[in-house]
């Protein structure tokens, strides 16, 4: 492997569509062979600074270098080397699975012959083979997205780019998702995803930056991100009334941090039991009293005063 | 390691030869069967029915001197390749903008928008091949083409398609709505339809709006294809003609471009 090769660098990357800045100057370096993650809310400019680096659409600001080359000057060269599997699904609804494969391998060069044998590979590594024939159209949505998985790799990619990869599948087609990005990267694929879903960028990122509002604010891995900016345990309190605001006043010391959301009090502390346990001997009786750990919702909650899910 | 980049256009170009061929394969059939079908019933319609009427008194004067039929036909091939251009260049377009997604399935690979603009054209001018082909045999079983020059009335029927489907690629690569479409074919394509020429002489028209035709890129289609499948080009004239045609194809090849580029690549 590469090592310390980076294949993207971003210095104070804009973009602006108008009067409004999407992306207002970041600064991102994913290296050969990572699995690196935009974790934001919808409407962060996860979107548009991946557009950018798939050299789609030019930066409006800053420097970016995608595998050592100009995205703006360098498209064609870039894109020859890059997988990318879009947030909507861009099949073409009227070919079969299979003629999706064969037709959008010779957009890069390819042979038919070549193209043909890495289609059938990648129906069996994406388990579509038995509907290889079916048309697009009439694939449920995890079907679809395993297609676009397959299509994607059919360049064999250096990097492969993910935009909200598992949004609107089910568990269990999310799940055989990640497993199978998961064997792209125990090959040496470089991954490149945005999602909104912690579980997600804990289970496939080495490395993420949390963006809002077109801004890093956080980067590290996600143990990392968990220990910098937030507690061990999170105990979280359900209560009945309204009075939130009234209840947090009464047990604001018994953490590092509280957070008011609308249906429930999260309390930040490294022992949550003892939270829970010191706000019922105060004679508080929550509805429902929940102890867990930290994860990088909390790390988002805690960074934008946001909730991921908004 | 992917295919040498090939960054010339020809090349990304041909590269998407099997994503039309495809395209084709699945929707030849149909289009076939209504591009060899309409033109008979138009013609034994309107040319033969209609012009048993119009032909009462003998050849008039104002259709240059010949039957119904043999001026309304070159007027049916004419329409009917603008008519198979407006329908490959608005909602397939908009389509692959807005529904399928597919351009952007394209543009992801390393074909730029313009190389997908050129391949989605070299597909339609092959449809627009087949439509004047198609309808030119039917001219041939009616006996109605002065062979050599009425030849000329396929790729002349080609050149009429093109300069239709170019400017409406790029209104098409711009609309937001498909109600739109609803507007372009009340507003564009049917008032030319009827006012080019193709089904009576515009001399019969009011001066004002006799001016108005000649600027319809229709109204040179017809015009032309007429001279050619009678057998009476004049050359002046009808280099006139493919001029005008040809103006309609490049300001609309370069207007395309720009709201591809722009609409893809933001």
């Amino acid at each position: 492997m590469g090592g310390d090769e980076a294949l993207v660098e971003a210095r104070g990357l804009r973009k602006s569509y108008g009067a409004v800045e999407a992306v207002r100057g970041i600064d991102v370096t994913v290296r050969r062979g990572e699995a690196f993650g935009f974790l934001g809310p919808n409407g962060a400019g996860k979107s548009s600074t991946m557009r950018m680096i798939a050299a789609v659409s030019p930066p409006s600001g800053g420097t970016l270098r995608v595998l050592g080359m100009d995205p703006t000057d360098d498209g064609p060269a870039i894109r020859s080397r890059l997988g990318v599997c879009p947030q909507e699904d861009t099949l073409d609804n009227e070919l079969t699975v299979r003629e999706n494969l064969l037709v959008y391998g010779r957009f890069f060069g390819l042979s038919r012959p070549e193209v043909a044998r890495r289609a059938d590979e990648l129906l069996a590594f994406v388990q579509l083979s038995d509907r290889a024939g079916a048309r697009v159209e009439q694939l449920s949505g995890g079907l679809k997205r395993r297609l676009t998985v397959a299509r994607s790799l059919i360049n064999e990619p250096e990097m492969l780019m993910l935009d909200e990869p598992t949004t609107g599948l089910d568990p269990q087609a999310r799940h055989l998702l990640w497993d199978r990005l998961f064997r792209l990267k125990q090959q040496g694929t470089t991954l490149l995803l945005t999602t909104h879903y912690m579980d997600e960028a804990e289970q496939l990122c080495d490395r993420l930056v949390v963006i809002d509002e077109g801004v890093i604010v956080a980067e590290g891995s996600p143990a990392q991100l968990i220990r910098d900016h937030s507690s061990r345990e999170v105990c979280e309190l359900r209560f009945g009334a309204d009075d939130h605001q009234g209840v947090a006043e009464r047990i604001q010391h018994l953490g590092e941090r509280l957070e008011v959301l609308p249906d429930r009090l999260l309390v930040y502390a490294a022992d949550g039991e003892a939270v829970a346990q010191a706000v019922h001997e105060g004679g508080l009786t929550p509805r429902s009293t929940l102890v867990r750990r930290s994860t990088l919702e909390d790390v988002f909650l805690h960074l934008t005063g946001r909730s991921l899910a908004e | 390691m992917a295919g040498r980049v090939e960054s010339a256009t020809a090349g990304l170009v041909w590269r998407q030869l099997d994503h039309w061929r495809v395209r084709w394969r699945r929707t030849w059939r149909g289009s076939a069967v209504t591009t060899f079908v309409l033109p008979v019933l138009y013609l034994l319609a309107m040319g033969v029915g209609l012009g048993a009427y119009v032909d009462e008194g003998g050849p008039q004067a104002s259709l240059g001197g010949v039957n119904y039929l043999d001026f309304i036909a070159p007027g049916l091939l004419a329409t009917s390749v603008m008519q198979t251009a407006v329908g490959a260049s608005t909602w397939p377009v908009l389509g692959a903008i807005k529904w399928d997604k597919t351009y952007f399935a394209m543009i992801a690979s390393p074909l730029r928008p313009r190389d997908v603009l050129l391949g989605n054209l070299a597909f339609v001018a092959a449809r627009l091949l087949m439509t004047a082909a198609v309808f030119w045999l039917v001219l041939l079983l009616f006996g109605v083409v002065a062979l050599p020059w009425a030849l000329l009335a396929i790729p002349a029927g080609v050149l009429i398609g093109m300069a239709h489907a170019t400017p409406l690629f790029a209104l098409s690569a711009r609309l937001e709505r498909e109600t739109g479409f609803m507007l372009i074919y009340r507003i564009g394509v049917v008032p030319m339809f009827l006012f080019s020429g193709a089904f009576f002489p515009v001399s019969q028209l009011p001066d004002p709006l006799q001016w108005l035709t000649q600027l319809l890129p229709l109204f040179h289609g017809v015009e032309l294809v007429r001279a050619l499948t009678l057998g009476r080009p004049d050359l002046l004239v009808d280099v006139g003609h493919v001029a005008y045609l040809l103006l309609w194809c490049v300001v609309g090849l370069a207007l395309a471009d720009r709201s591809l580029a722009r609409r893809l690549g933001g």
